[in-house]
């Protein structure tokens, strides 16, 4: 996993080029052997690809219409029956057809968002680390604040006064969650850079882009990966709280937006459970399936956490 | 979320060494002091943070206050320039600044044009009812996680492991907010043969007065408090229990053992006492995470507390209001947070003295 992540190129000469990529070939290997040892990690990553397809291929499966509110094929909150396997939606549209196409935007928003995050948190973690002194100190003020802060107040104001769209939601969500990512990465690139050869980089005149990018970064890469993975999962939950909440894009189709319409239908005060059972279930289960890649990740990585399985 | 189990070794402050433990002195009162005025100082410039991020939050990004706060309605020229006029956003912007934080810090937060009241009355006529509910899950859910925790480490590996941990990694997975509507339509509303036990929503049914209130209000509470701990606790167990396997290898234990002493006295004594450091720490770093489930929570319950009334002034959006409860919860989870690290060093004597 991590070698398609790393810079390509580490040396002048196509020797050396190829030497990193059959050195890069061989960790991934080992990478995967031992990942296979992890039966939880390897339950999220087939669940995890499932969704994936399910969420690539809506067009075909689900069709394109199911979202129109005008030519909904069934009547209001209709129970499951063989015409409609999950019941119909208070536009008479058909559930299961909904949760196939909420598992776009459940994923992409989550996906992107924890990339955001992650990305922040690993210039911030990185560049706290490399430049000590009052940089670092002030930044890790700023992180720390952040760590305490209540994200989620933080987020859904920025929701609250920005413009709804899906764009604005993977924002709210990535500029509020880096902060334990930047933690992480500083630890790890302090850690880096103690080791000697970042001595030798300095003496031979690398620069701090040199140092950063080339040593730095590709050490650290396994965490940013691990900690991406996980960040997803709670991306995606952040993401259907803000849709339940009524801060999400109004014109797609979500897990939360469902769980938002059920409520405001009225399905909770008349049972309409299997209204409100799917999209939660299938919240739960993509965040669970990222926790577990992501500790399965984590302890491959990082073997001190292997109790922790 | 996630980042949790590998917090620990990130978060908690260390024990100091060298020249920094030796400038602060050994278990000096004026040591302490001096550490305490540095945390009250952070505490300080943290919440100066906040009202800066209230601040520009509110009046920077959505360009122009009043067109979002008039939602997009047909208002006329005039009625823009009051709104403008009333809200000072016709003098330039650190006049508006100084007269925002003035105003912030006498407790005078605006009006909430949702309700015409004062937003620092809303606050207070709500917060009782939050700290009710947020305080009884808090007690339970630290208690649990911790319980449970330290039983999972204690036996890590095993099935009874397996199955704590798995248990309240998948609790911790779920959307609060639909676990509190799932157990309203299972033990409020009823399903199937289930009758509904409990209340839908809010806090009192209005009947009777002295115990009698205190037992209905009771009764208002199982549900809300079962979601927030059910959906809180894993992160608690999660961290006690990576708090105590790091302890257990310690040499320590070993000799605590090799004195002859019995495996629950070991644990008791002398492993969970060490471990219960890290998680106190992390309790409190975590609080901004139970706002957010309380808000949910209030939200879904209808629970006439903060979190409701967070949610009423977002969909309208009644930006005052907004703004105001979004300085108390970020003042609020700092000043715990800083009470928690003047704390700290009494509980462990090698933080800060």
């Amino acid at each position: 996993m991590s070698a398609e992540a790393l810079a390509p190129g580490t040396g002048p000469g196509p020797g050396p080029r190829a030497l990193a990529r059959q050195r890069r070939r061989r960790s991934a290997a080992r990478f995967w052997q031992q990942y296979r040892t992890h039966r939880a990690g390897l339950v999220g990553l087939a669940a995890l690809v499932l969704f994936a397809l399910l969420a690539l291929t809506a067009p075909l499966t689900a069709g394109s219409g199911v979202s129109g509110v005008t030519d909904a094929p069934g009547a209001p909150l209709e129970a499951p029956s063989g015409h409609f396997p999950l019941g119909t939606d208070r536009f008479g549209r058909d559930l299961l057809g909904l949760l196939v196409w909420g598992s776009r935007v459940s994923l992409l928003v989550g996906l992107l968002a924890a990339v955001l995050s992650v990305a922040i948190g690993a210039v911030v973690g990185i560049t706290a680390g490399h430049f000590k002194g009052t940089y670092a100190t002030v930044v890790m003020r700023v992180t720390d604040w952040f760590l305490v802060m209540p994200t989620l107040v933080l987020a859904i104001a920025l929701a609250t006064v920005m413009s709804r769209s899906l764009g604005t939601v993977v924002l709210a969500i990535g500029v509020t969650s880096w902060p334990t990512t930047a933690r992480l990465v500083r630890a790890q690139t302090l850690a880096v850079e103690s080791r000697p050869y970042i001595e030798r980089a300095t003496a031979l005149g690398g620069g701090h882009w040199h140092v950063m990018t080339r040593h730095v970064l590709p050490n650290v890469m396994p965490l940013v990966l691990a900690q991406t993975t996980l960040m997803v999962s709670s991306s995606i939950l952040s993401e259907a709280t803000l849709a339940f909440l009524g801060l999400g894009d109004p014109t797609v189709v979500s897990w939360g937006g469902l769980l938002q319409d059920a409520r405001e239908a009225g399905a909770v005060s008349a049972g309409d459970w299997w209204y409100l059972l799917p999209p939660g279930i299938a919240i739960a289960l993509v965040a669970l399936a990222f926790t577990l890649c992501g500790r399965a990740v984590e302890s491959v990585l990082n073997p001190r956490l292997g109790a922790n399985r | 979320m996630s980042a949790d189990t590998a917090m620990p070794e990130a978060e908690v402050p260390g024990p100091l060494t060298g020249p920094e433990a030796r400038r602060r002195g050994p278990g000096t009162w004026t040591g302490y002091l001096r550490y305490g005025a540095g945390k009250l100082g952070g505490a300080l410039v943290s919440l100066f943070a906040v009202l800066v991020t209230g601040f520009f939050l509110f009046r920077l990004i959505p360009g122009d206050p009043v067109k979002t706060m008039t939602g997009g309605r047909q208002v006329s020229a005039q009625q823009l320039a009051a709104y403008r006029r009333e809200f000072g956003l016709d003098l330039p912007l650190w006049q508006q600044f100084t007269d925002y934080c003035g105003k912030a810090l006498t407790g005078d937060l605006g009006t909430s044009y949702q309700f015409h009241v004062p937003v620092l009355d809303k606050i207070t006529e709500a917060l009782p009812n939050t700290l009710l509910l947020t305080g009884t899950a808090f007690v339970l859910y630290t208690a649990l996680g911790m319980y449970l925790g330290t039983r999972s480490a204690w036996r890590h590996g095993r099935l009874g492991d397996r199955v704590n941990t798995g248990l309240a990694l998948t609790l911790y997975s779920l959307p609060s907010f639909w676990l509190g509507l799932l157990l309203i339509i299972v033990f409020a509303v009823g399903l199937g043969p289930i009758p509904g036990l409990f209340p839908t929503g809010g806090m009192e049914s209005g009947e009777g007065g002295g115990f009698a209130h205190v037992l209905d209000v009771a009764h208002h509470l199982v549900l809300p408090v079962i979601t927030l701990v059910a959906v809180e606790y894993g992160q608690t167990l999660l961290v006690t229990r990576s708090a105590l396997l790091d302890e257990m290898g310690s040499d320590y234990l070993v000799t605590a053992r090799a004195k002859g002493m019995r495996d629950d006295q070991v644990r008791r004594r002398h492993a969970v006492p060490n471990a219960l450091l890290p998680t106190v720490t992390l309790v409190f770093v975590n609080l901004g995470r139970t706002v957010a489930g309380v808000i949910l929570v209030e939200t879904v319950f209808s629970w006439p507390g903060l979190g409701g009334l967070f949610y009423q002034a977002l969909s309208v959006p009644d930006l005052p209001l907004v703004q105001g409860l979004f300085l108390f919860f970020a003042s609020a989870v700092i000043i715990m947070n800083t009470l928690a690290d003047l704390v700290y060093p009494l509980l462990d004597p090698r933080v800060g003295r």
